[in-house]
């Protein structure tokens, strides 16, 4: 049996509590009113920030560097002061760049009214920001070990033979799911109930209104979905539905080691994991849309739910082989060899891949048809996001190609933990880069906010998963497959520390 | 001329073979060849064959065919016959460069599978019409064949190999 140990346990505890700390300190420093936000301006622009330039120089810059802000202006607060056709005519000229119509619309913005509601978007974004840092990295860490969990599904229904020695290390993951879904409960209603925040603009007042200044007709259209009461509830269940099947593998997963009773707990396991895995692909994507995509209400991409998938999958895949690799290097999975690591960096490999494919094919849709409803999320990210949306696309793509091509290289434990820490970074990144754009436009960056925020998890995640893993036998002795997994051997590479009289 | 006789060793089991392959390797004979009805995992191992080098070809294969999709996707559709692609009338191949990923993929994936094949076939010496070299056909239907070269020591091989479980032992002239 695993102990988890007690520096182990020290340095979860530590690390939770100086995330926390740090969150307080962000959320803290976030401008309460419109004169704070002012002076955070004034602040920035005077160092010659982006968003400075942005904010007094828009008459004379060229559409492309305004129209993104102004866009993500209208989306969130949409018309002030001006029809809702009219608004999202100009929307539509912004991104097409055409220089003339653009600067006429930012003439007609040229009032003080203008200006104070330019104002108070910002004081918006900033606002956002400590929202938006925990955010990404709940997301991150509740989807990592919400793919665990589907990946865990997905190897029970195929009856895989070679993960079995690997079931308890993904369980134990999986644990996170309870920690970061109350806390993501937490976060909706927050943003829905409470409402206070402005992550998703289409819950601010009036959108649904005909008559009210802020009506969106875009939104309205779509209102039989994006609706506050939906949301949540949509939100709740899919939270419910995936913990209640973790609930229910973990128990039974245990049973089946001293179950005995000729594989009938086994396939009992087995038909509930083919009922997640239906839902778990219905309540992924409808997540993907509820969570990311109605942060940009305007925008739809019908891939994106794969999208989001691939990004998760391939991080979680990440995941088990460094949890596999630390519980490997503490002797604590009895039955592991090198083929696991192989297996595992295979996967990782992989879906690396096909996460780019997806990527792209979302991307030169969309370039190719050049409508301007659907260009807005890229010239968004192109404007405001141009170094980290691009860096991890060489993070998630060339680098794994490049250091996890070679068949050799994917057993070598440092290897694939080099690769895998750019791929989580990657993943990170990317998950910033669907979240931020909607939430604080310019005003991003990775300071104490969005570290702390990062620490925070990875404290709870740590705690929750080597205790998990801890309160089970390492290996899951009734699994009719464990003989197969403990002899897994991928032929073609040589097991280290074994002679080749090994071999077959 | 130096005498070319070799024996044939005929198995039936290709994990008694793969132990067989070991036992005569460690008993230092060379092993000319095995012919097998099916691929055994692990042979090229025993039988202490170098690793192919299949797998860098296939990566310089596809380089090339990255290479010529540039060339090509840049010749028809910005030099020979400029296109307005997807209301992009900016004739810059760079510009365009996402519409042209997929057929550099493709080319890529193409270059590789064929000419590998292709490397492969005549790194085996196999073309068409070529006489099989199988020196038995049963090779081809469910019997392996362990073919050593005999330096005047076919006593010591025909007993070593009787040891390892083979079904037929033949000395035979090698043309």
């Amino acid at each position: 049996m695993y102990q988890f140990s007690g520096k182990l346990k020290t340095l979860s505890i530590i690390l939770t509590v100086v995330g926390l700390i740090g969150i307080g300190y962000s959320f803290y420093s976030a401008p309460s009113s419109i004169e704070d936000a002012k002076e955070i301006l004034a602040h920035q622009s005077s160092h010659g920030d982006d968003h400075g330039s942005n904010h007094d120089d828009s008459h004379e810059n060229t559409s492309h560097e305004t129209s993104s802000h102004d866009d993500a202006h209208h989306e969130s607060s949409t018309a002030h002061h001006e029809a809702p056709a009219n608004h999202h005519g100009s929307a539509h000229d912004h991104s097409d760049n055409s220089t003339k119509d653009s600067h006429e619309s930012v003439e007609s913005h040229a009032s003080a009214e203008s200006h104070d509601s330019h104002l108070e978007h910002a004081f918006h974004q900033l606002q956002n920001k400590p929202w938006s840092a925990l955010y990404v990295a709940l997301f991150f860490f509740l989807g990592i070990s919400l793919l665990v969990l589907a990946f865990y599904a997905g190897q029970r229904v195929a009856q895989s033979g070679w993960s079995i020695v690997l079931f308890r290390v993904m369980e134990a993951i999986t644990a996170n799911l309870v920690p970061t879904s109350i806390i993501m409960v937490l976060v909706v209603l927050a943003a829905s109930v409470l409402h206070v925040n402005h992550m998703f603009p289409w819950m601010a007042e009036g959108v649904f209104d005909p008559s009210s200044p802020n009506y969106d007709a875009i939104v309205d259209g779509k209102s039989w979905w994006m609706n506050v009461p939906g949301w949540t509830i949509r939100s709740i269940v899919y939270l419910a539905i995936w913990n209640a099947y973790r609930w229910f593998i973990r128990k039974n997963s245990i049973a089946e080691d001293t179950a005995n009773d000729n594989q009938k707990t086994y396939k009992k396991n087995y038909n509930a994991s083919v009922i997640f895995l239906f839902l778990f692909m219905i309540t992924e994507s409808m997540m993907s849309w509820d969570w990311i995509m109605g942060l940009d209400p305007h925008w739809f991409s019908t891939l994106f739910g794969w999208y989001v998938l691939a990004s998760l999958l391939v991080s979680a895949l990440t995941v088990i082989a460094f949890v596999t690799i630390y519980l490997r290097s503490k002797n604590a999975i009895p039955g592991i060899n090198d083929s696991h690591i192989h297996d595992l960096a295979k996967f990782m490999f992989g879906f690396s891949v096909f996460w780019t494919y997806l990527w792209f094919a979302q991307f030169m849709l969309i370039w190719y048809a050049d409508i301007p409803e659907e260009t807005t999320y890229f010239v968004a990210r192109f404007n405001e996001y141009k170094l980290p949306f691009l860096a991890m696309v060489v993070m998630n793509f060339v680098f794994p190609v490049l250091l996890l091509l070679n068949s050799d290289y994917k057993s070598i434990p440092w290897f694939v933990v080099l690769g895998g820490i750019v791929i989580l970074g990657g993943h990170y990144i990317d998950i910033f880069v669907m979240i931020m754009p909607a939430t604080v436009g310019p005003f991003w960056s990775f300071g104490i906010a969005e570290l702390s925020a990062l620490l925070f998890f990875l404290g709870i995640f740590i705690y929750t998963v080597f205790s998990a893993f801890a309160k089970a036998n390492p290996i899951p002795k009734g699994n009719p497959f464990l003989e197969e997994s403990e002899h897994f051997h991928y032929y073609n590479i040589e097991h280290r520390g074994e002679g080749s009289g090994n071999h077959h | 001329m130096e005498s070319s006789k070799v024996i044939h060793a005929f198995y039936n089991d290709d994990e008694v073979l793969l132990d067989a392959v070991k036992a005569v390797k460690s008993e230092h004979h060379h092993i000319e060849e095995v012919f097998c009805p099916f691929p055994v995992h692990g042979l090229d191992k025993a039988m202490g064959l170098a690793p192919t080098k299949l797998a860098i070809t296939a990566f310089f294969y596809g380089i090339t065919g990255l290479s010529f999709a540039i060339w090509m996707t840049n010749y028809m559709m910005i030099q020979d016959w400029p296109q307005d692609i997807g209301g992009k009338p900016s004739f810059s191949w760079f510009e365009n460069m996402p519409a042209f990923v997929p057929i550099m993929f493709e080319l890529t994936v193409f270059f590789a599978a064929h000419l590998m094949v292709i490397t492969f076939y005549m790194r085996s010496r196999i073309w068409p019409f070529k006489k099989a070299e199988n020196p038995d056909p049963r090779t081809t239907d469910d019997h392996f064949l362990m073919e050593i070269p005999v330096h005047n020591n076919e006593e010591a091989l025909t007993s070593l190999l009787e040891k390892t479980g083979a079904v037929e032992i033949n000395i035979v002239d090698k043309h």
